[in-house]
Order: C-alpha cells, then sequence, then structure tokens
C-alpha cells in the first residue's frame, strides 16, 4: 500500500513538472504570437516596405516610419560590437592561453562583477563620464557640433556592457580547442601567437561568430543605458556623433503613454514585435552553433 | 621578426585585459565620487517628502524596499518554478531526451529576449485583462525574466552532480521523484548561485517594471499596491532640471550598486564555502 502511494507520488510530480517544463517553452510562442496579433491593425494599414523604409514618425498624423530607429538602433550596436569585439577577443586569448593561473583568479571575478552591475548604472556612469567625455573632445569643433549624448555614447556604455558577455563565451570556445593541436602546433616549431593565429582562432571560427551573435542581440535589446545617453532624436543618425533614437528607447519612453492615439501602442508593439523576431532568430542560431561546439568536445 | 609580433600582440592582449578590468573600476569610481557627496542617512531613512523632486526633503527609502520586495517575490516565484523544471530535466528525462534538449535550447534562446520585450508583452496583458499597474505585476514579469537564468544555472549544478549518486538511490528501490530530492540537497550550492544571480538581475532591472510594477512615494504595502523601484527612482531623478535632485540619483545608484555587489560576492563566498561540503565523485 505505501508503495502506490509513493508510485502516484512518482506520477503526480512527473506530470506536474512536465506541464510546467511545457508552459515555459510555449511562453517563448505566446510572446511571440502576442506582440504580432497586437501589431496586425498597424500591419493592415501599412506595408512593411513602408513602415520599415519610411523616415516621417508622425504618430498624430497617423505616420509611422520605423527607418530612423532602426537606423540608431545599427549604428548603435554596429559600432558598440566594432569596439568590444576586438578588445574581448584579445583579453579571452590573453586569460586563456597567457595569462598565469594567478591572474586569472584575479580578472575573472572582476569580469563577474562587471556583468552584475544593472544597465541603469551603466547608464548613469555613461551620463557622468562617456557624455561629458565625448562632449569635451568634439566641443572645438564647431561644424560638428555635439551635445555628448550620441551614437558613439551608447556604444561606448554597449561595449562595456557586453564585455562580461563576450569574454565569458569565447574564453569557453577557446579552452573547448584540443590541446594536442596547439602542442603539435608548437612542437612544429610556430610561436605561441602563430598557434594562435593559425590554429585557435581558427579552429573557433564558428564559436566566435556565435558568439558576436549573441553580443549583437543583447545590443539590439538594451533598453535604459542606451536610452540615458543616445540623445534620443528620431532622426537617422549620419555621424557617430549625431544623437539616435534606437527602437528598445522608442518603446521604453512611449509606451503606456497616449495610449488614446490611435494605432500608436499597436505601432510601438511593432517595434517590440521587430526586436523579438531579429533577437529570436539571432538567438537561436547562435545557441544551437554553440551546443554543437559543446558537443564535439564530450 | 616572429619574437617581434608575438611581443607586439602579447602587450596589445594586456592593454586590453587592463582596459576591461579598468572598466569596472572605473564605474565604481564614478559612482562613489558622484554618489558619496550627497549621500546622507535621509536617503536611506526616509520615503519622498511632498515636492521631491523639486528639491525637498525625503529619500528613496521608498524605491529601496519596493526594489527588495520586488526582487524577493520574483526570486521566490522563478524558484518554484525553475526547481521542477530542472528536476524534471535531469531526473525524469534521459540524457539523450528530445524534449531535454529542445527545453534547454528554448531556455537559452529565453535567456536573450530583452527584458523590455518581456515589459511590453506584460503590459498587454494588463491592459487586456484590465489590470493596474502593481507589485505583483512586477513580480510575475520579472520572475519570468528570470527563470532562464535560474534554470540555466541549477541545471549545471544538477548535471555535475555524480551519477553514482543517483545510482545509489535507484539502487535502494527509490522513485525518480525521490531520486530527484536526494539530488537537490547535492546541487544546494548552484541553487543558492543561481538564486543569488536572479536576484542580482531583478533588482537591476528596469525596462521589465517600467510599465508593470508602476511607481509611487509610498512603500507598497500590498501585492496590488504599485511598487516604486530604485531603477526607475534613479532614472527619474536624473531627469530633473534641478542639481540637487540629480545628485540624489547618484546617491541612489551608489545604493543600487552596493546591494548589488554586496549579492555578487556573497554569491561567490556562498558558493566556495558549499563547495567544501560537496561529496566528490
Amino acid at each position: 500500500m505505501p508503495d502506490t502511494r509513493r508510485l502516484l507520488k512518482e506520477r503526480i510530480a512527473g506530470t506536474a513538472m512536465l506541464v510546467l517544463t511545457a508552459v515555459s517553452i510555449l511562453l517563448t510562442a505566446a510572446i511571440g504570437i502576442g506582440l504580432y496579433i497586437r501589431s496586425e491593425p498597424l500591419l493592415a494599414r501599412h506595408s512593411l516596405g513602408s513602415l520599415l523604409t519610411s523616415s516621417v514618425w508622425k504618430p498624430m498624423k497617423g505616420e509611422f516610419g520605423f527607418f530612423p530607429f532602426i537606423m540608431g538602433t545599427l549604428w548603435v550596436t554596429c559600432l558598440a560590437l566594432f569596439i568590444a569585439l576586438p578588445l574581448s577577443l584579445l583579453s579571452a586569448i590573453y586569460l586563456s592561453e597567457y595569462a598565469a593561473p594567478r591572474i586569472r583568479r584575479m580578472v575573472v571575478p572582476i569580469v563577474d562583477l562587471l556583468s552584475g552591475i544593472p544597465p541603469v548604472v551603466y547608464g548613469v556612469w555613461g551620463v557622468l563620464f562617456v557624455v561629458p567625455l565625448i562632449q569635451r573632445s568634439a566641443g572645438t569643433d564647431v561644424t560638428h557640433f555635439t551635445s555628448g549624448y550620441s551614437v558613439l555614447a551608447g556604444a561606448i556604455v554597449l561595449a562595456v556592457m557586453i564585455f562580461p558577455l563576450l569574454i565569458s563565451i569565447l574564453f569557453e570556445v577557446f579552452s573547448g580547442v584540443p590541446l594536442e593541436m596547439k602542442n603539435a602546433s608548437l612542437s612544429l616549431g610556430a610561436t605561441q601567437w602563430q598557434t594562435i593565429k593559425f590554429v585557435l582562432l581558427k579552429k573557433s571560427a564558428p564559436g566566435i561568430l556565435a558568439a558576436t551573435a549573441l553580443a549583437v542581440s543583447r545590443s539590439f535589446g538594451e533598453t535604459i543605458a542606451v536610452l540615458m545617453v543616445c540623445g534620443n532624436m528620431p532622426l537617422a543618425p549620419h555621424a557617430v556623433t549625431d544623437a539616435c533614437y534606437p527602437l528598445p528607447a522608442l518603446i521604453a519612453n512611449n509606451y503606456g503613454e497616449m495610449l488614446s492615439v490611435p494605432m500608436y501602442d499597436s505601432a510601438l508593439l511593432f517595434a517590440a514585435f521587430i526586436l523579438f523576431v531579429i533577437i529570436f532568430l539571432f538567438n537561436l542560431l547562435s545557441r544551437i552553433v554553440l551546443a554543437r561546439i559543446e558537443k564535439n568536445l564530450v | 621578426m616572429k619574437k617581434l609580433e608575438e611581443q607586439f600582440f602579447k602587450t596589445l592582449m594586456i592593454l586590453a585585459t587592463l582596459l576591461i578590468v579598468g572598466s569596472f573600476f572605473g564605474i565604481i569610481f564614478t559612482i562613489l565620487k558622484k554618489g558619496l557627496p550627497a549621500m546622507n542617512m535621509d536617503m536611506i531613512t526616509q520615503i519622498p517628502q511632498g515636492g521631491y523632486y523639486q528639491g525637498s526633503k525625503g529619500g528613496v527609502l521608498n524605491a529601496i524596499a519596493g526594489s527588495l520586495f520586488l526582487a524577493l517575490g520574483a526570486s521566490a516565484l522563478a524558484l518554484a518554478a525553475s526547481l521542477p523544471i530542472v528536476m524534471y530535466l535531469n531526473v525524469y528525462l534521459k540524457k539523450s531526451s528530445v524534449l531535454g534538449r529542445i527545453t534547454r535550447l528554448s531556455f537559452d534562446v529565453l535567456f536573450g529576449i530583452p527584458s523590455i520585450v518581456y515589459g511590453t508583452f506584460a503590459f498587454t496583458l494588463m491592459i487586456y485583462f484590465g489590470n493596474k499597474a502593481s507589485l505583483l505585476a512586477g513580480i510575475i514579469t520579472v520572475a519570468a525574466l528570470v527563470v532562464p537564468v535560474m534554470v540555466r544555472t541549477m541545471d549545471e549544478a544538477f548535471r555535475s552532480c555524480p551519477k553514482e549518486l543517483s545510482d545509489a538511490a535507484y539502487s535502494l528501490g527509490a522513485t525518480r521523484w525521490e531520486t530527484a530530492k536526494v539530488l537537490v540537497l547535492q546541487a544546494v550550492s548552484g541553487i543558492q548561485t543561481a538564486v543569488l544571480l536572479a536576484f542580482g538581475r531583478a533588482i537591476g532591472d528596469t525596462a521589465a517594471v517600467m510599465f508593470t510594477a508602476g511607481f509611487g512615494d509610498h512603500i507598497p504595502s500590498s501585492l496590488a499596491s504599485p511598487a516604486p523601484t530604485l531603477p526607475l527612482a534613479i532614472f527619474f531623478q536624473l531627469s530633473s532640471p534641478s542639481e540637487a535632485v540629480q545628485a540624489r540619483a547618484y546617491a541612489s545608484a551608489l545604493i543600487l550598486t552596493f546591494i548589488v555587489l554586496v549579492i555578487s560576492i556573497a554569491s561567490r563566498l556562498l558558493g566556495k564555502r558549499l563547495q567544501k561540503n560537496k561529496t566528490r565523485s
């Protein structure tokens, strides 16, 4: 009798856990579908092409051109990656190939702490340090007046935010390269740097790509830190010192207010839908690549 | 030539690492330098008085309390959801299970979905069901945001449990549910790390609580009342034209940074201490 009770417990627990697992997986789909349904009214009025390429943003007149916001997002993301990727690569190579265990034990916890700093604190740092720095360095140039609140400020803040993500994934990718391969190269007379260049980097190319894709999607979605330093002007930027207005900032600044304006909430949810789709795809692809890499190791 | 190239890149690598480490200390330095002068007892013991955002007296106790309630609630709720999922993945499912692979992949993907998307999605649901912004709505949204963090961290802890342990449990006639409970004890340090990580993420998040938790000058008294949070308090104070109010934003940022750093460091220390008492495989 007690045995049947134990088995019953086992069954019930199993079913409950299965349901919970299924629900949490379905959450991803629910978010995607929910955002799509809510952006449907906008998509019924305007064609996808005109929404993505028009620069006119006049919600009161029912004109929703997302081009400036998409460009703002792309500028900030690309520039952040341009800053963060080389630095993170160099640092991750150093940590995995050169650094003494003692130094690694000192650096890795600091990188972890960096990843724990809340986005809003990064934003405050950007306002207090990065923005004035840009303003001062560009201040004398009259033709390119800048308040400092710019693409560049957003990109620098974002770059620091994605350092920990990039370094931790790259470090793992590098430590996955078999030691025998490196030793073979070294024993043929290659220097350590040559081994890194021809063996390590080549072998980890898919992993580096996957890490980059994750960093891109992280930069795409970062909201508050970027919003605080990028100036929020609905114009496509032409220089790194121009202000810009990325998609997440658009949503954060406007959603929840003025919902009486027709189509406005639909337009903002469409912005969220764009973010969701792009980030979902980037994440999915890079995670599949990373899982493959991990499997080859075992 | 080869040597020169080697030396050149090694120097670059060290410089890059120094820059990254330096940026952490740079951020802490900036926050301390600007935050400390504005810091006083009122900041952490008072709620905002009338006209606080124009420079009147008061502090951000409401936001500190709101943030703590929200992060505690969200971590507890997320733990209640994540633990069964991780137990199911590791005990009930076989290693080669397709469902297990799909589940892990979808949590990895969910992990990347930005908090603004969670926030907007939750808010559309709230409009649909006619709910107002409240502590409870904030807790649920942030819990959904941190479940992936928890599942990933705890999954690793469960996976590193020695196989002999579950074999031993099974050979004594334990059911899978009973074995799972044994494994929980073994993975307790990983669970603790996961909870602290989630707590840190929950207390620092802005975009998910912006629409869902609301804001107010009082300490939330029930799950249905709006919950002010520190990140939003920082954001609002910083947007003020008054310099005195901006200074309070710096002090608030200092408080938030302090809380988050204490949690990060505590989780590292706890993790190390518990590791020692673990059965080794």
